[in-house]
């Protein structure tokens, strides 16, 4: 069991990097995929067997909304946009990259004092889901297409979500889903937000939507 | 019974999503607020028996003051958006700002969301749990975010994407924090809030401060606690008037709740003061930005929205100082709603008939609209802080509670900090309703009748009236529910 | 460490390396349907250039000479420390992998300065190019090995590769996929394979290795060939000796084993080849960042 959670928070890991030095939107739509996979699978081999039904259920679901749905909200945004690879972003794609590895570093040393404090089934867990947070945030903010933020959110939700397994919380089935729900509709509210700017505007260029300031 | 107040609108917001009669939509509205009013009623009047544990719905003191704020301010916008829709709704409108021509959001859309937003604020007021608070406040951002772009053109879209960003990444930093929440219980508390009270003594502190930093930081977000506020102004100056009243009046408390349930918590776990100095810190932070950006403000809307900031940090100021201070904060809380609705309607009445959002470009008002000149220059000085209103009180209280607790330097802070907002928007508001008529804009399209229609002038009115009202005089149960609020945090 | 199964695989990869460049060649052709060099071709090709003259140009003087043969030394040089998968080569030491690196790093140099002398800005910008990405590389070649170095708690090549697959470690795990990834990667850009380089290219703005040695001639050519083949071999070593997790105990099996599996990366590099086009000039540094922070991920993992 230790071996697998190790191997899917690698998965997950990678595909943080992915993301910062991709600039297809198609590749971060599907390594968003890669990270609900990993999610749902290491969900499962942080609990202990024989896996209660309500766990395998949850799996389940957040495999179907992240790894199914979600993905194909944002294919939908991406086609009816027209758009398909980032445009020039703020921190460049290698430096993203570096920078990412810094925040991974730190990452682990943040939770070096901690280690006593965390039970959880692997020690790479925290500072995975820590650096999975980060990495969403930072493509919130370095990145300009309206999608890429979009994809940003969920990558961020997903290392939060990350955490939740990790720390094992047990919340009741009704908050599971309503967080899943929320996710849902969020996509679904920026993505068809995202339709209205590219219709008003014809770009997703975020860094163009600077009327706005005092 | 409690569940109506958030299934009863929802449900109203789905049939009017989908019926194709106008009329009826719009009676839809404000059957929705009347019936919300009316419960809410009911449920002060007749209190119930204390919260059950476990449950995780119910009805405190604190979720009951919030609820009735929410419940009042729709009334007064569910009546004024009747009208306006009716004024506004299908046809093409001139843009005040840059004179194109735009469409509006399908009525629809708007009054359902309305409806929605209605129905998840009252959640937020009502949850017992956090992760459903989460759930909660994560509907009203999805809610609203749809009122926000009722104006169809870039400036109001531009507005919306931050909204939603800005605001969704803030609770996902919140949501970071209800699961270190969790894990400092050990796994073994529930998130349930009188869980968390009564096994307070039990948390681990690391963790709960971790948490609490997340929670502040994510439901600040949501409530425009500097510098989290970014998103602020853009949507309250790009939004239609009463939606910017619900988004001040109610949704920024909604948000505080939240806050306002973590200090409980760690109050209780004796981790009150680090919490209370977080809570000053931001709000005076809030403040003193709010007062950097109305000094040379030239949009009367975006001025408004930077005094929501500004309150919203006394709010945090208040609670975060506790005592007396705490109670003032409470009260604070309803006279700010109750008259920054006020100022947001008699707002949109100002557009209408200047065709300009830029104060220097409006004049004159006490003469060519009186009313809404009069209610304008009230509404000013009620929410600076000025007697008889109901602000002065309840900020002096605020300063008796700093005083009371000996910190000079935030007394000041505070006291300056007022005195240069007031001069900012006396800068502002005076010359728009006293001012000379010699610079008339003409991007409008000529006005026949400069009168109120009714349907603005009642609500703002009424809101008037209140405001004046809880400055001259509160009735007891008022007092006792403010009391109780506070009360839990550690106010008296 | 047997002394005979050193001595056989440095025999081994003496004789053998430039069929390594024909089983690409082989199996390029056979993706592309014709039936291609034979395997031996590259022999040929040595042998030919050794028995013919060169002709050195004025502008040149006694480096771009030097550069050639520089470089061929060094590289066998390199090769007697290779480990051979399990054992290690004729000389090992502490901190042989450095050694090795700057030995690899030494032909480099040599042959950018001999590129350099011609006096020729077109090899001038091959040498540029080839030394950015150099540059990257040889960041990600010792990290790798530094991660290696840490999991097996062992400072010398041979060492380590003694004791990679064996139970005396805990188990790497998905590590040495990483880092068996990051070497793939660092041998197509050491050896100028596609994606990085494409060696059949004749156009002059896509050359980055072949523009440098483009002046040399007859035993010069033959000398830098040879090297380059030998270089190929050095790093298939290092990643089939990695990448199989099989340790018998008996030298000779291992070393065969060792390759086997060499033989099977030149198989794998041609695959590589034959699907994929060259990246564009900007995308190569991205890709061996990525490189770089697949390492760097294993490093923070095995350091935990």
């Amino acid at each position: 069991m230790n071996t697998w959670t190790d191997i899917f928070i690698l998965v997950l890991v990678l595909a943080d990097f992915r993301l910062l030095a991709t600039s297809r939107l198609a590749a971060v739509i599907e390594t968003t995929v890669l990270q609900a996979v990993a999610l749902s699978a290491f969900m499962l081999t942080l609990a202990e067997k024989p896996w209660p039904l309500l766990l395998i259920f949850l799996s389940l679901i957040t495999l179907t909304v992240k790894g199914a749905i979600l993905p194909w909200l944002l294919r939908r945004a991406m086609r009816e946009a027209g758009v398909q690879r980032e445009i020039e972003p703020i921190i460049g794609y290698s430096a993203s990259v570096l920078i990412g590895m810094i925040l991974l570093g730190l990452s682990f040393i943040i939770f070096i004092p901690l280690k006593a404090s965390v039970s959880a089934g692997s020690a790479f867990l925290l500072p995975g889901a820590l650096f999975t947070t980060l990495t969403g945030l930072m493509m919130i903010v370095s990145r300009k297409n309206a999608l890429t933020q979009v994809a940003g959110y969920l990558v961020m939700e997903n290392g939060v979500y990350a955490f939740g397994a990790a720390l094992a919380v047990e919340e009741p089935l009704l908050v599971e889903m309503g967080v899943l729900l929320d996710v849902f509709v969020a996509v679904f509210v920026m993505g068809i937000t995202v339709y209205q700017i590219s219709r008003e505007f014809d770009h997703i260029d975020t860094d163009r939507l600077s009327e706005l300031k005092d | 019974m409690l569940i109506n107040i958030v299934l009863i609108p929802a449900l109203l917001g789905l049939i009017a999503l989908v019926i194709p009669w106008k009329k009826i939509r719009r009676g839809l509205l404000i059957t929705g607020g009347i019936t919300h009013a009316i419960i809410i009623a009911c449920l002060a009047v007749y209190p119930k028996s204390p919260v059950a544990s476990g449950a995780w719905i119910g009805l405190d003191s604190a979720g009951l003051l919030f609820l009735s704020i929410t419940s009042i301010l729709f009334l007064a916008v569910s009546v004024y958006t009747t009208g306006y829709l009716g004024r506004e709704g299908d046809r093409k409108v001139l843009d005040s700002v840059e004179g194109f021509l735009f469409r509006n959001e399908p009525e629809a859309i708007f009054i359902a969301c309305l409806l929605f937003f209605l129905a998840s604020m009252s959640l937020v007021c009502i949850s017992h749990d956090m992760g459903l608070l989460w759930v909660a406040v994560e509907a009203t951002t999805l809610a609203s975010a749809p009122l926000i772009s009722f104006h169809r053109h870039h400036r109001s879209l531009e507005a919306t994407w931050k909204y939603l960003l800005i605001c969704s990444v803030g609770i996902a930093l919140a949501l970071l924090g209800n699961y270190f929440l969790a894990y400092a219980g050990h796994g073994k508390i529930h998130l349930r809030f009188d869980d968390l009270i009564s096994g307070a003594t039990s948390l681990d502190h690391a963790w709960l401060k971790a948490s609490f930093l997340m929670l502040l930081v994510g439901y600040g977000t949501k409530m425009g606690l500097a510098p989290m506020h970014t998103w602020l102004p853009d949507a309250h100056s790009e939004a239609p008037s009463m939606v910017s009243a619900l988004l001040s009046g109610a949704l920024l408390n909604c948000a505080f709740l939240g806050i306002f349930r973590a200090h409980c918590v760690l109050t209780a776990a004796g981790l009150g003061r680090f919490s209370g100095e977080l809570l000053v810190f931001f709000g005076m932070l809030s403040m003193a930005v709010a007062a950097a950006f109305l000094i040379r403000q030239t949009d009367y809307k975006r001025m408004l929205a930077y005094s929501s900031i500004e309150h919203m940090g006394i709010l945090s100021l208040g609670v975060g100082i506790g005592g007396l201070a705490g109670t003032g904060a409470m009260l604070h809380a309803v006279n700010h709603s109750l008259a920054k609705g006020m100022l947001f309607l008699v707002s949109s009445h100002l557009l209408f008939i200047y065709g300009t959002k830029k104060a220097g470009d409006v004049r004159h008002a006490l003469k060519k609209t009186p009313l809404t000149g009069v209610l304008w220059l009230v509404g000013f000085l009620a929410i600076t802080g000025a007697p008889p209103f109901g602000l002065f009180l309840s900020e002096i209280t605020i300063l008796k509670g700093i005083l009371d607790s000996g910190r000079w330097a935030v007394a000041v802070g505070y006291l300056l900090i007022l005195a240069i907002i007031f001069i900012a928007m006396a800068r502002i508001v005076l010359p728009m309703a006293f001012g000379l008529p010699e610079r008339e804009t003409s991007s409008a399209p000529p006005v026949k009748d400069y009168r109120e229609p009714v349907w603005l002038a009642g609500p703002a009115i009424a809101l008037a009236a209140a405001v004046l009202a809880m400055g001259l005089y509160i009735p007891a149960f008022v007092w006792k529910f403010i009391g109780q609020a506070a009360f839990i945090a550690g106010g008296n | 460490m047997n002394i005979m199964t050193s001595i056989i695989h440095m025999f081994l990869a003496l004789v053998l390396s430039p069929l390594l460049l024909g089983i690409i060649n082989r199996v390029k052709a056979v993706f592309a349907g014709r039936r291609g060099q034979p395997l031996a071709q590259p022999y040929y090709d040595i042998i030919k250039l050794l028995k013919k003259g060169a002709v050195y140009s004025s502008t040149s003087g006694w480096v771009f000479r030097l550069g050639p043969v520089t470089g061929l030394a060094s590289v066998m040089v390199a090769i007697m420390i290779c480990p051979a998968g399990g054992h290690g080569g004729l000389f090992s030491f502490a901190g042989d992998f450095i050694f090795m690196a700057y030995a690899l790093g030494l032909m480099r140099f040599v042959t950018v300065l001999a590129a350099m002398d011609t006096g020729s800005a077109f090899e001038g910008m091959g040498a540029s190019r080839e030394v950015q990405f150099a540059v990257i590389a040889e960041l990600v070649l010792l990290t790798g090995l530094a991660v290696l170095a840490a999991g097996t708690r062992e400072v010398s090549l041979a060492a380590i590769y003694s004791k990679l697959w064996t139970a005396s470690i805990p188990p790497l795990g998905p590590v040495a996929v990483l880092i068996a990834f990051a070497f793939l990667i660092v041998l197509l850009t050491e050896n100028a394979r596609i994606p990085v380089d494409d060696p059949n290219t004749h156009l002059e703005l896509t050359m980055i290795h072949e523009v440098m040695v483009l002046d040399h001639g007859g035993p010069d050519l033959a000398f830098i060939q040879y090297g380059a083949a030998l270089k190929l071999w050095l790093f298939a070593a290092l990643l089939s000796g990695l990448a199989i997790p099989l340790r018998t105990g008996q030298p000779m099996t291992d070393m065969a084993v060792n390759v086997a599996g060499i033989l099977v990366t030149a198989i794998i590099v041609g695959m590589i080849e034959s699907a994929m086009a060259r990246l564009r000039l900007l995308h190569v540094p991205q890709m061996l960042v990525v490189a770089l922070s697949v390492t760097v991920a294993a490093l923070l993992w095995i350091l935990r």
